[in-house]
């Protein structure tokens, strides 16, 4: 069976697609088979940051529907072989997700598939709820930003009342804390909220901490998960929560303030 | 901050990360509460329909209760339809129907302070 990975947050615009493609091609690169579901209908982007947009014949209502199969709409992935992508509809309308449908969707690729990884949309309405009710585990992705952390804290929430697991009052959703565009330097200076602090409100246990990075912009224009940008600080935390995720014991990095030299020190400007 | 800051005339701005925590603290510790306080609202009405039902005959679906939180005051609004009075002459077949099924309207409010 496999294992369903809801990537959600409440509030848009805090790296979901972003932490989405990373990690499930993350996954896939340490051998898992992965498909990375988009539920964002109508507002389809994974297919863009994943590259694959001018791959996309079918998506996942016109598999609900009946127009096609679900080996039709799936794309391989052309860089890593054990990962698929299922696109959203970029037409229809936001009713065209049921909840059997995405059931039988699921139950589908579990027999294939050792990872389900859905993106939420932003938002608690249909797509958001659709894309978590089947989770086994969240990564909720969260900013260092008070409008973030609440619309985190109100997705546990719905993580808790309205999943499938929490339906069927099974083994609760296992949460994870992903902390996206996180600046060391901001923190230091008391502009920014710091790790801590969200830990402290959110109260469950870390994934990973993502530095803000210029490469995260780099990846998307060039439509490549920047976890395969392996130089990167961003690539690099990625590739550690994944690990992590997969039960590594890594420390975390990025979370203090680069060490900088002494020239950049004096002249100020920003650390490379 | 480089030295060059002290000729640019830089004063350091007051730290704002420390009200960002606190505001979400007090935000979020209201928001837990009328979360989880949702779940005993249908038991109340529930056991309060029970408790008016013993006295009068009432229906169940014309009862309605809110909790409204702001400040530091909470509300607790039950409101209550009972039905009308029955008629002294039950045998008189002159009144109009819409008459005899109008229910008359009572309200009953409950004030609390929250904790």
């Amino acid at each position: 069976m496999a294992q369903v990975i809801v990537v959600t947050s409440g509030k848009g615009g805090v790296g979901k697609t972003t932490s989405s493609a990373a990690f499930a091609t993350g996954l896939a690169q340490s051998g898992k088979k992965t498909v990375v579901i988009d539920f964002d209908v109508g507002l389809r982007n994974l297919d863009l940051i994943m590259g694959v947009e001018r791959r996309v014949v079918f998506d996942i209502v016109n598999v609900i529907s009946g127009e096609a199969r679900l080996n039709q709409a799936l794309i391989r992935d052309k860089r890593v072989d054990t990962l698929s992508i299922l696109p959203a509809s970029q037409t229809r309308d936001k009713d065209a997700l049921t909840k059997e449908g995405v059931a039988q969707i699921i139950d589908e690729l579990s027999q294939e598939f050792d990872y389900i990884v859905c993106d939420s949309p932003a938002g608690i309405e249909k797509g958001a709820l659709l894309a978590l009710y089947f989770a086994d585990q969240a990564i909720v992705v969260t900013n260092p930003e008070v409008s973030s952390v609440r619309d985190s804290d109100r997705i546990l929430g719905v993580l808790q009342s309205k999943s499938r697991r929490a339906e069927e009052k099974k083994d609760p959703v296992k949460e994870h804390l992903l902390v996206t565009r996180y600046a060391p330097e901001r923190v230091e200076k008391g502009e920014m909220l710091k790790l801590e602090d969200i830990r402290e409100i959110l109260a469950i246990p870390l994934l990973g901490v993502i530095p803000e990075s210029e490469s995260v912009l780099k990846a998307s224009n060039t439509g490549s998960p920047v976890i395969l940008d392996d130089v990167s600080n961003a690539g690099q935390a990625y590739k550690d929560a994944v690990a992590r995720f997969l039960g590594e014991d890594r420390p975390h990095r990025f979370i203090e303030p680069e060490k900088r030299g002494f020239l950049s020190r004096l002249f100020g400007g920003r650390a490379a | 901050m480089s030295w060059l800051d002290v000729f640019r005339g830089k004063s350091k701005p007051p730290p704002s990360a420390g009200a960002a925590k606190e505001r979400l603290q007090i935000v979020l510790a209201h928001e837990r509460i009328s979360r989880t306080g949702d779940d005993f609202l249908p038991r109340l009405q529930k056991e309060l329909i029970q408790v008016v039902a013993r006295y009068v005959a009432i229906d169940p679906k014309a009862v309605n209760i809110s909790l409204d939180r702001g400040g530091d005051m909470s509300t607790l609004a039950i409101e209550v339809e009972l039905p009308a009075p029955e008629k002294p002459k039950p045998g008189a077949a002159a009144a109009k129907p819409d008459e005899l099924g109008k229910p008359a309207d009572s309200k009953a409010e409950a004030g609390q302070k929250a904790s």
